[in-house]
């Protein structure tokens, strides 16, 4: 079966003052019908440009753009118009229409498509239900929090009864709580609906809670791609390596120059309390600097980052005897450094 | 005395109050006519609007650049020729109509520009994300999400009107500005010209309260 989506060779590039910056370097990858698929990358790294060449709110320069088998970028402006009502799309900043009431938001859409009034009300009503906010039909987005304006975004979105839901930082201007609820409720309706859903985030936690496949992108680059787990056990590449490990620790990198290793252990692993084993085995201890277990859609993970005995041979034979065990080691010698210190989102 | 004052002129400045009033208004709706299209137009065609055309742009920008810099007295006169030939006669209230719609125009234009501009690109890109066409995105989003700001425009514009409509009372143009300068300048009648003053200004604080409220009452971007 075809990937519903299927972007090739895609470049973009912009002028700027400062000369051209190209937010999209030969990009190829696929999305299968029904996955979640992140994408992840710093401020910067070519996502939000990436994802408006999903539905050609920005035209690529060059390379291909496959929706459903339909090549978008041959399509005329009638076609591209109605392909995109089947390509959903929610916002960092919600995007509502400000002078119309939340059920009139979600009428929008039907209203482009010619629905009748009473038919588009109803219908309204039902996906205002789905998202739980039937209680502010008469509301303006203005008295909503923005947790509750995103909701009223996806029901607009869900309205268009769309294949694909494509989320532009869809959580970045929401506090954890609200950004946890909102995804859940993505999650759900990628279940009940079967749709396929592509979130654009710089926040691995986004990623982690409701992915099924990441792609990294790094100064508009695609370094790498996979399933969540795949890209979390063993990242291969830095910048991979910067979102994931930085995600959690922050800090860690600036305390000691001592060896430092990052082990990641899945359900079955963490059975055996490793680290004490580790410590008995060779009558040393070693440094946890940072620990955490993390969701990875559905299943639980442990990281740690553990600082080695000065004495190399030692820290060498207990890598060795994690790895007997099933445990992912990586050795992190050039830990990221101030380029994550730095990091905010535009 | 004043009452003896209101016999005498009371029926004139009624009159007066009239012509002005039918003057603003009906050119503010003929001006909307024309400016309004010339604003959504240069908001379309923009850079960054949503069909540019820098063509149509630079060409629309120059003219309402010209026009908008022409003083309203010289206009006044320039157009004699065209009031004629719509008219009929290049004197009276209606007469007015002609140069006050061809001054206002581009002025509407601007201000419509601007309304428009202040409309969030995010939601524009919401409603292309939806299918929208350029039709849909200029009527359902640009228009209705700009309408407080469109209509403190209108009210702007209406004020504006009336002060051009006085003025064009210097060349018989009918009205209260052309009872000021008949009485109060040529006459050297000061009651009258007062009167008139006080009239116009209770006249733009009418129309300036009532363009408020109607702004005021359609804007739901308050919590």
């Amino acid at each position: 079966m075809e990937p519903i989506i299927k972007v090739e060779h895609l470049c973009k590039s912009f002028q700027t003052k400062e000369g051209t910056v190209d937010a999209a370097k030969d990009i190829s990858f696929s999305i299968e019908k029904g996955d979640i698929f992140g994408i992840i990358g710093l401020s910067g790294a070519g996502k939000s440009t990436l994802v408006r060449c999903l539905n050609l709110l920005e035209r690529p320069d060059s390379g291909s753009v496959r929706v459903n088998g339909q090549e978008l970028l041959s399509l005329s402006e009638g076609q591209l118009r109605k392909a995109r009502q089947s390509i959903g799309m929610i916002f960092q900043h919600f995007n509502l229409l400000m002078q119309r009431n939340v059920l009139d938001n979600i009428c929008f859409p039907l209203e482009i498509r010619g629905v009748s009034r009473g038919e588009a009300r109803k219908r309204a009503y039902e996906y205002l239900k789905t998202v739980g906010m039937e209680e502010k039909a008469r509301a303006y987005p203005a008295q909503l929090s923005g947790g509750q304006k995103q909701r009223v975004a996806i029901a607009r979105v869900l309205a268009n009864e769309p294949q694909i839901i494509l989320c532009d930082e869809a959580t970045s201007a929401l506090d954890p709580q609200t950004t946890r609820s909102i995804l859940s409720l993505l999650q759900q309706i990628n279940k009940d609906y079967g749709i396929t859903i592509v979130v654009i985030t710089h926040e691995m936690a986004v990623i982690q809670q409701i992915c099924t496949h990441v792609a990294v992108l790094d100064h508009g680059s695609l370094v790498e791609h996979g399933t969540v787990r795949e890209i979390f056990e063993s990242p291969k590449t830095e910048a991979a390596r910067r979102l994931i490990i930085g995600s959690g620790s922050r800090g860690v990198d600036r305390m000691t120059g001592r060896r430092t290793i990052r082990i990641v252990f899945d359900g079955q692993s963490s059975y055996e309390p490793v680290i004490g084993n580790v410590t008995l085995a060779f009558g040393t201890p070693v440094n946890i600097m940072y620990a955490a277990t993390r969701d990875l859609g559905g299943s639980a993970a442990g990281e740690m980052i553990l600082q080695l005995p000065e004495d190399r041979e030692i820290g060498d034979r207990m890598i060795t005897y994690l790895r007997e065990r099933k445990v992912i080691v990586e050795e992190l010698d050039d830990m990221p450094g101030d380029e994550l210190s730095g990091e905010t989102e535009e | 005395m004043i009452r003896e004052f209101f016999n005498q002129y009371g029926p004139m400045l009624w009159e007066g109050t009239l012509d002005t009033l039918y003057m603003t208004l009906v050119s503010t709706f003929f001006g909307y006519v024309l400016g309004l299209p010339i604003g959504i137009i240069l908001t379309v065609t923009d850079q960054d609007g949503i069909h540019p055309n820098k063509v149509v742009y630079r060409v629309l920008d120059i003219i309402v650049n010209l026009l908008r810099s022409v003083p309203f007295l010289i206009l006044l006169i320039l157009v004699i020729p065209l009031t004629k030939a719509i008219v009929g006669k290049s004197y009276g209230s209606s007469a007015t109509i002609v140069p006050l719609v061809i001054a206002a125009a581009p002025f509407i234009g601007r201000m419509v520009e601007s309304s428009l501009k202040e409309v969030d690109r995010g939601v524009i890109e919401a409603a292309q994300s939806m299918g929208a066409g350029t039709f849909t995105i200029i009527f359902k989003v640009l228009l209705a999400e700009a309408r407080t700001s469109l209509l403190v425009g209108v009210t702007i514009v209406t004020g504006t009107i009336l002060g051009y409509s006085a003025m064009a009372g210097t060349v018989g143009g009918g009205g209260l500005g052309d009872i000021a300068i008949r009485f109060g300048y040529y006459r050297y009648q000061t009651d009258i010209m007062i009167v008139t003053i006080v009239i116009l200004v209770a006249l733009v604080q009418v129309l300036q309260a009532i363009g408020m409220y109607i702004s005021q009452k359609l804007d739901h971007r308050k919590a």
